[in-house]
């Protein structure tokens, strides 16, 4: 059967109905009608416009206008050589390859897998209803006011679930690989991916997007992670989709007492990017440390929406989010601290900085706090600027010509993201990326 | 080495420069004094290829090679190092990381090839005690949170990693306490050579107590209105640049300071 082209609610609908059929855990009642209701509420919500507070400062009129079809009749078959590709010089963890939003076992990496940890596809966990699935899928996303939330439940069929036991820690990172092929049409895909961190564990996850061509999809992801109490989980994701793609992605955690999450986003690639990472601090004395890079030029949109949320008195949050655009690009920082009634003693801090390389590009970054408790400390600051000329001339009067010394400078701009970034491999992979980019006077292979 | 003729500089319609005359050679020290405004700093930077100034008339020579045409990345290969009155800071870049770029950039320039890194740090090594610096600086940032005299220091430094043929100091010595002064003092002293000229911008004459100099000349107003030896700098210093129309604010900052 063909499948359904699918743009206006109705067809999305048609669609669903097409897609429940034999998808993971079709005959899982429970499975089967959370997946009917988020069709509907969809169909209720339909796609966001810029008249919606949350979007208004980005337009995906163009993915509300695309007709998208499933991704079943797309490529599947990649070969190790081409995995080997995004897989950075020198790691050596877990590795999870996902094509075309499918998982593909023939290309892991589950070599001496830990005691404590269970890794695998979501669409088996579904199939075989799960109890870890049961009790926290769908628990967290809150699809009921979020239209690619709920499309994303809707249609949700595979991803990757991460289940760490009790007390574990792990000592190498996990690396989920999603790559995209695409088709000649449009395409969708809805990774889902579920980390579960039981009390006193440690883990390093990195999440990454790439294309093998330019063709237009639509990634539109959701990642629940529920960290236990006293656990230190360490996110990553490193999103370089097509130049013609869109992502939109939804990073949403719960945190339990004294845990301590990090979250690293590295925003490259793609046509209309939109990275929602949304913490709840449930627990007491729970901390959350929350970075971004964001590159973006010809005319890529990439917008970043915070929601950290204070939920429990003493938690620490910190966002740092660091913006280079260039060409027509446009940029978006939306920061939303909510500080809950009980949520005394609430330390959080923003900051975003913005680095503009052309007449053209333009960000919009606009810090949001609502506090409903007393006792709190929260301060928030942004700053748009350019490469700074004396800075410039300094370098160049030393010897250096005029592009090191511009890649010197963004280099230094951007150190303080990539610092962050604990897995050497990814750091250096990035840094390479980046770095190269800088020294060719470019920010994306896009622009050539 | 340097030979400037009629030289006409505008800023933003504003003309700083207008029609001075320079010519250093090797192994010569020069001093040049003036008051505010006289035009002392737009020559430095102009001599380190600054963009945002205009040459609307004029010639720069250096080595026989026109100046003018250089972008100044070509000029600091070429031999020409400028210490800034005001260094930059720059976060996120160490000093090591920097300079290693800068000598190899000028070294790839001659046609050298770049330094081992063993040899650029004992080459770095030793010259950092000359400017009696710690060694931690080099892992810090360019410049940031530096104070004022570290700053001057540093730039004293890199002259010294770089070893240009033409050092232009831009008022190196303004800010510094007595201490400070006699160690950048004995930095540029020390890169004295009958191969390498020194231009030392000033306003003030007690610099030229610890760097003897062997012409002086006075830039009134965009224009050198007086040259002689050593002893010139110690008549402006009594008398002021009133001689030459210009008030006593020389004196009052002078004392001020």
């Amino acid at each position: 059967m063909e499948p359904v082209k699918m743009q206006d609610t109705n067809s999305y609908l048609e669609g669903s109905s097409q897609f429940e059929k034999d998808a993971p855990g079709s005959d899982v009642s429970w499975l089967k009608s959370l997946r009917r209701d988020a069709i509907s509420r969809f169909c209720e919500l339909g796609f966001p416009t810029v008249r919606d507070e949350d979007w208004r400062f980005t337009n995906i009129a163009p993915i509300a206008r695309t007709s998208f079809q499933l991704s079943h009749n797309g490529q599947s078959s990649i070969t190790h050589k081409e995995v080997e590709t995004f897989t950075p010089q020198g790691f050596s963890g877990i590795q999870l390859v996902f094509v075309n939003g499918r998982y593909h076992h023939e290309l892991a990496s589950l070599n001496s897998l830990p005691k404590g940890l269970k890794v695998g596809s979501l669409a088996r966990a579904l199939n075989e209803d799960d109890d870890l699935i049961g009790d926290h899928l769908s628990r967290y996303a809150d699809y009921q006011k979020d239209a690619f939330l709920s499309l994303n439940t809707a249609f949700m069929e595979d991803g990757a679930i991460v289940y760490i036991e009790k007390g574990v820690v792990l000592e190498e990172p996990i690396h989920l690989l999603y790559i995209t092929t695409g088709a000649d049409s449009p395409t969708i895909t809805n990774p889902r991916n579920l980390i579960l961190a039981g009390d006193n564990s440690q883990a390093t996850i990195l999440e990454h997007y790439v294309s093998l061509n330019d063709n237009v999809y639509l990634s539109n992801v959701v990642t629940e992670a529920a960290v236990g109490s006293n656990s230190v989980l360490n996110h990553c994701m490193i999103e370089r989709e097509s130049k013609r793609a869109f992502n939109i992605s939804t990073l949403r955690v719960q945190q339990g007492r004294s845990s301590n999450v990090t979250s690293n986003s590295v925003l490259l690639g793609g046509a209309i990017v939109r990275n929602n990472v949304h913490p709840v601090l449930a627990g007491e004395g729970s901390e959350c440390y929350i970075n971004g890079l964001f590159m973006s030029t010809g005319r890529q949109h990439m917008d970043n929406y915070m929601k950290v949320e204070h939920a429990s008195p003493h938690c620490d949050s910190r966002q740092l989010y660091k913006g280079v655009l260039d060409g027509r690009s446009r940029g978006v920082f939306h920061g939303r601290i909510i500080v809950h009634k009980d949520a005394q003693k609430t330390d959080a801090k923003q900051t975003n900085r913005n680095l503009l390389l052309s007449d053209e590009a333009k960000i919009d970054t606009k810090p949001q706090l609502e506090i409903y408790a007393d006792d709190v400390k929260c301060t928030h600051g942004a700053t748009i600027g350019q490469l700074d000329e004396n800075a410039i001339f300094y370098l160049r009067s030393r010897g250096m010509d005029l592009n090191s010394a511009r890649s010197l400078l963004l280099t230094a701009f951007t150190s303080e993201i990539m610092e962050r970034i604990k897995v050497l491999p990814f750091r250096n992979y990035l840094e390479n990326l980046i770095g190269d980019w800088f020294l060719r006077g470019k920010l994306l292979q896009g622009t050539e | 080495m340097l030979e400037i003729k009629d030289l006409h500089v505008k800023v933003e319609d504003k003309e700083i420069l207008k029609g001075l005359n320079l010519r250093i050679n090797r192994g010569e020290v020069h001093s040049i004094m003036g008051p505010n405004g006289s035009g002392k700093s737009t020559l430095a930077q102009v001599l380190a290829g600054r963009e945002t100034y205009e040459i609307t008339e004029g010639e720069i020579m250096f080595e026989g090679k026109n100046l003018i045409d250089m972008s100044p990345n070509e000029r600091a290969c070429e031999g020409i190092f400028m210490a800034f009155q005001y260094p930059v800071e720059i976060p996120g870049v160490s000093n090591t990381y920097f300079l290693r770029e800068a000598v190899n950039a000028v070294r790839k320039y001659r046609g050298l090839e770049p330094f081992k890194h063993v040899e650029f740090v004992k080459m770095v090594k030793s010259k950092i005690k000359l400017l009696e610096m710690d060694d931690d600086l080099l892992q810090r940032s360019i410049n940031e949170g530096f104070s004022g005299g570290e700053k001057k220091r540093n730039e004293i430094f890199q002259m010294a990693v770089l070893e240009p043929k033409l050092c232009i100091l831009d008022e190196t010595d303004s800010g510094l306490d007595i201490d400070a002064l006699k160690v950048v003092s004995k930095g540029v002293n020390s890169m004295r050579s009958p191969e390498r000229a020194l231009l030392v911008i000033t306003h003030y004459q007690r610099l030229l107590n610890y760097i003897v100099t062997d012409y002086v000349h006075v830039l009134v107003d965009g224009q050198i209105v007086k040259s002689g030896g050593k002893e010139l700098a110690l008549e402006l210093e009594d008398k002021g640049y009133s001689s030459w129309g210009q008030s006593e604010e020389h004196n009052v900052t002078a004392a001020n300071t």
